[in-house]
């Protein structure tokens, strides 16, 4: 709900999400879909729709739709229609482009998003179609020329739409992080949004609460999720101001202005183009055959949700922290490789604290860290067979992450070892003790809170590597006299 | 053999002329090519290509002197200009394709050279095989090889396949291939005297031939009879997986099935296909033909194609939303030609207007406008269901026959600029051709008897679905019954 002077206004969102399909070929091509390589350089004729050139579906990139519609929970529809949407651009070399229209892939599903706030929110998702991308304009290669990159076209994308479920810009994000989430543990999106793998399209409408909806705009062409965020927080705020100042909003398409964050119009509704579906006859209409729908739902992966919730049963996390480890999928890879056979509170805790900590300070992934789920896991066993304490483990982390080494070769190279020998510590004790003397005598009147001092002294007088544990026992012991 | 004997042959007696090496491939290749040239006047021909066809004849004479012979080795065929070949100017009678050389070859011609087959070059079209006169393709009009002995006006071929209709029938190629849309080989063949087969749907792969109507778009062969035609289909039929419209179906032996009786075979006479209007030497002639297939033995069937009058206005409906689509990509940008403007809009308007002509011009406007917002269901889907109903009024009349016979065309050939006045009027020469490409049937025109002018009249033969076996063995029993003997006024060599 956004309060505003007049009183409460509910922001109503969909996302069109395009997602580039993970796969070597082009959905209706044998070219390559390699990132960054030189311009025109994975085209073929049939990209770009050379005279008597014909598409042929790649099953492949049919497989990878049908397996994130399993993943969203969606209906698989056994026959769907390719169509032709036509418009004139030079980057779409066809004139029109292949996608589908009335008929798609995978039809309803939905997706579970966990809220900041605990509360658990689902919202539906409309379709699911596969469609071809158009090529690149390069309009800054030359002061008035435009040059034209077709490495993209063609290219497979699944658009993924909505149902207008989301209320807020919050909800939008943690959507867009869910369904990426989704998307990358079925490998069938790398969800990479500054390489343009997903970008997201917006419509949004406000309207009083319990009203009707009302008229919406549409967002095109968001490539971030922050963008997608100030976005709808921008356009909901413009729809507000101009309704309460009498104005009626218009249906429209607009862009967000990165640099001043704010959405202006592309164009209105009359301006909209008429893209003239028609059934490609080209293709024939695409026939799943359900044993192999079946055999893609037998080979899902374990997705998130799922991951959560065995997380919190079989090694008794709490919501939030299930929630942290399954919310990229590497990440919830290499905890599981740490946590196994160990403590699970001390492997989510060394994960989710001086991991992430100093995989933040480097600016990296955990697909990057320099210290590997075995590494950490040897570390974790060298704190609970008493080989290190848990302050020393510290120290011996960012070695780890500082050159790369097993733990056990940093604790013998600098010899971090822990001492539990009873009879080194104690002579520690009473070397410290004598010479606090004055401090001992205070202590005994009742100054309880020195003993701290006392503890400290001890670690420093062992370079820290005393056992904690014996250190408190046998000093009790002493300063009871 | 001197030229004028040789280019009287036959396909299927110049094969076994060369097996019996009583001629070289070079030498029937090098008759052929003087042969176009002779025949350079009918503007067959937009491209010859006589040093390739020299070359493909020695290589052909290479495998008949190794006893390799393949099955259309050294026979000198002529290529529809709308199948792209590898670096062969390919325009499809359009000035926008200018200077068009594609770097891939159509499924059909390739299988064509792999077969032996010797490429005389690429025939005159329709642009963008949009006509049935070959009179509005950029590179002019082609002529009909036959003229009126009355008034000796320059008539045209049909189309859209005019310039490989008339090369063959000039015998300026021993074969063609043609592309049929709506009657785009069979209305040329039945004008310019010769037989042309449109096969069934998915048959013969579409891969690399520049596409006009998709969904109708049949490549087939065009020859001097019957067996010629059953021996190229043979070759450039197959299924092509680039082609996602290709059947997946065995090809049969087309030239082995021929020469069976047809005792006890249902022959169609669809009772709808008597059009007002229509010359009564034409009716006659259907009759005639009739009666020739009663005397071979077959038993003629009067049935009923309740459809039909809907076929010509759901066809121009379908075809033309279609080619609007697949004309898209002429925009001046990757290939053909470009005119430059000020703006990309402008430099799309120039480019389409210089480079596409009147007749594509409107059909792409009228496919345009039967797939816009609000005129969708009321054209193109309705069409689209009308398609429906052709294609089971065919199946259904298949129950109680086993093939159709009809005219091919309401009328012989006509003089070049006779009916250029009005479109409908020219639409209207493919009333009996368009059925059959709405229900993808196979069918075929066999030249059957002279006009009271003198030009060449056709009659059909429409089959079931991947029967062009049958297609082909009642043509054959029509020919002979026919005896069609007569030679058009201009043939390479003078004629022997």
């Amino acid at each position: 709900m956004i309060e505003s002077r007049t009183g409460k206004w509910e922001t109503v969102i969909g996302l069109e999400i395009h997602a580039q399909v993970v796969s070597k070929a082009k959905l209706f091509s044998g070219a390559g879909t390699d990132f960054g390589a030189e311009p025109n350089t994975q085209v073929s004729p049939v990209d770009a729709a050379f005279p008597g050139m014909l598409p042929v579906i790649n099953r492949f990139c049919v497989e990878q739709a049908v397996r994130t519609g399993l993943g969203l929970a969606a209906e698989i529809n056994s026959a769907s229609v390719f169509e032709r949407k036509n418009y004139f651009y030079p980057d779409l070399p066809a004139g029109y482009q292949i996608s589908q229209y009335l008929h798609p892939v995978v039809g309803r599903g939905r997706i579970s998003l966990d809220m900041p706030d605990g509360t658990v929110r689902e919202i539906g998702i409309t379709r699911l179609h596969l469609e071809q991308d158009a090529g690149k304009s390069l309009h800054d290669q030359h002061p008035t020329v435009t040059y034209i990159d077709l490495n993209r076209a063609g290219i497979a994308l699944m658009e993924i739409v909505s149902e207008p479920d989301l209320r807020s810009a919050e909800e939008a994000g943690v959507y867009l992080r869910k369904l990426r989430s989704i998307l990358r543990y079925l490998g069938t999106c790398d969800g990479n949004m500054e390489e343009g793998s997903l970008r997201c399209d917006c419509n949004i409408s406000v309207r009083r609460p319990g009203e009707a909806l009302g008229t919406r705009c549409e967002i095109k062409n968001l490539n971030s999720i922050r963008h997608v965020m100030q976005a709808i927080d921008h356009e909901a705020r413009r729809q507000i101001e101009l309704i309460e100042e009498g104005g009626r909003i218009e249906q429209q398409t607009r862009l967000f202005d990165v640099g001043r964050g704010i959405t202006r119009p592309m164009r209105s509704k009359e301006e909209a183009h008429d893209y003239r579906y028609f059934p490609d006859p080209d293709l024939l209409p695409l026939v799943l055959d359900p044993d192999w729908v079946e055999r893609i739902r037998v080979d899902l992966p374990e997705l998130p949700d799922a991951k959560k919730a065995r997380f919190m049963s079989e090694y008794g996390l709490s919501a939030a922290d299930a929630g942290v480890l399954v919310a990229e999928k590497e990440t919830a890879l290499f905890f599981e490789r740490v946590v196994e056979g160990r403590d699970a509170k001390a492997a989510a805790n060394w994960v989710m604290g001086d991991l992430f900590g100093a995989l933040n300070r480097l600016g990296i992934g955990i697909g990057r860290s320099p210290v590997s789920a075995g590494q950490l896991g040897a570390l974790i066993d060298l704190i609970a067979d008493g080989t290190v304490s848990g302050r020393l483990a510290k120290d011996v982390f960012a070695e780890m992450v500082a050159i790369g080494s097993d733990p056990a070769a940093i604790v013998a190279a600098k010899g971090l070892r822990q001492v539990t020998d009873r009879a080194a510590i104690e002579t520690a004790i009473d070397t410290v003790l004598a010479a606090q003397a004055d401090k001992v005598a205070e202590y005994r009147a009742g100054r309880d809170k020195l003993y701290g001092f006392f503890v400290g002294q001890i670690m420093r007088a062992t370079q820290g590597k005393a056992n904690p544990a014996v250190v408190n026992q046998l000093l009790k012991k002493k300063l009871a006299g | 053999m001197s030229d004028p004997a040789l280019l009287a042959l036959d396909l299927a007696e110049a094969r076994d002329g060369l097996t019996r090496r009583l001629f070289s491939a070079r030498e029937l290749a090098a008759a052929y090519n003087d042969a176009v040239a002779e025949a350079e006047p009918l503007n067959a021909y937009i491209t010859p290509t006589p040093e390739r066809a020299l070359a493909m004849a020695d290589a052909s004479d290479g495998r008949l002197a190794r006893g390799e012979a393949l099955p259309l080795d050294g026979i000198p065929v002529a290529v529809k200009d709308l199948y792209c070949t590898k670096g062969v100017l390919t325009t499809a009678g359009s000035h926008i394709l200018h200077g068009f050389c594609p770097p891939y070859e159509s499924t059909v011609t390739e299988k064509l050279w792999q077969s032996g087959a010797v490429m005389l070059g690429k025939t005159n079209l329709d642009e963008f095989a949009m006509g049935s006169s070959n009179t509005t393709s950029w590179y002019g009009p082609v002529e009909n090889p036959w003229r009126r002995p009355a008034d000796n006006r320059p008539l045209v071929p049909g189309g859209s396949s005019g310039g490989s209709a008339a090369a063959v029938a000039a015998r300026a190629a021993l074969a063609a291939t043609g592309t049929d849309t709506g009657g785009s080989i069979r209305q040329p063949a039945s004008f310019c005297g010769i037989v042309g087969l449109k096969p069934t749907y998915g048959r013969c792969s579409r891969w690399g031939v520049v596409a006009y109507a998709s969904s109708l778009d049949h490549p087939g062969p065009m020859g001097r009879t019957v067996r010629d035609v059953a021996i190229t289909l043979g070759a450039m039929a197959g299924h092509d997986p680039r082609d996602s419209t290709s059947a997946p179906v065995p090809v049969p032996n087309f030239e082995a099935m021929l020469g069976d009786n047809i005792e006890g075979l249902r022959i169609g006479i669809p009772r709808e296909y008597c059009v007002a209007g229509m010359p009564s030497e034409i009716e006659a002639l259907w009759q005639q033909g009739v009666e020739w297939l009663r005397s071979a033995g077959a038993e003629p069937v009067e049935i009923s194609l309740p459809m039909t009058k809907y076929a010509l206005p759901a066809y121009y409906i379908i075809a033309l939303a279609e080619a609007s689509s697949n004309l898209a990509r002429y925009d001046g940008v990757r290939f053909g030609l470009r005119v430059e403007g000020d703006s990309l809009a402008e430099m799309y308007e120039l480019t389409r207007a210089a480079g596409f002509g009147a007749e594509v011009r409107r059909r792409v406007l009228i496919g345009t406008y039967v797939l816009s917002a609000g005129y969708y269901d009321a054209y193109y889907l309705k069409a689209q269901r009308v398609r429906t109903l052709i294609a089971r009024d065919f199946a259904s009349a298949f129950e109680r026959v086993d093939c159709i016979l009809t005219p091919t065309a309401p009328s012989a050939a006509f003089a070049i600029g006779e009916k250029s006045g009005d479109p409908i009027e020219m639409y209207l020469n493919d009333v009996f051709t368009v059925p059959a490409n709405l229900a993808g049937v196979p069918a075929a025109s066999v030249p059957a008897g002279l006009s009271g002018d003198g030009l060449p009249l056709g009659l059909q033969i429409i089959g079931r679905a991947f029967d062009e076996a049958t297609v082909l063995r009642v043509a054959e029993i029509l020919e002979r019954a026919a005896s069609f003997r007569h030679l058009p006024g201009f043939v390479a060599g003078g004629g022997s």
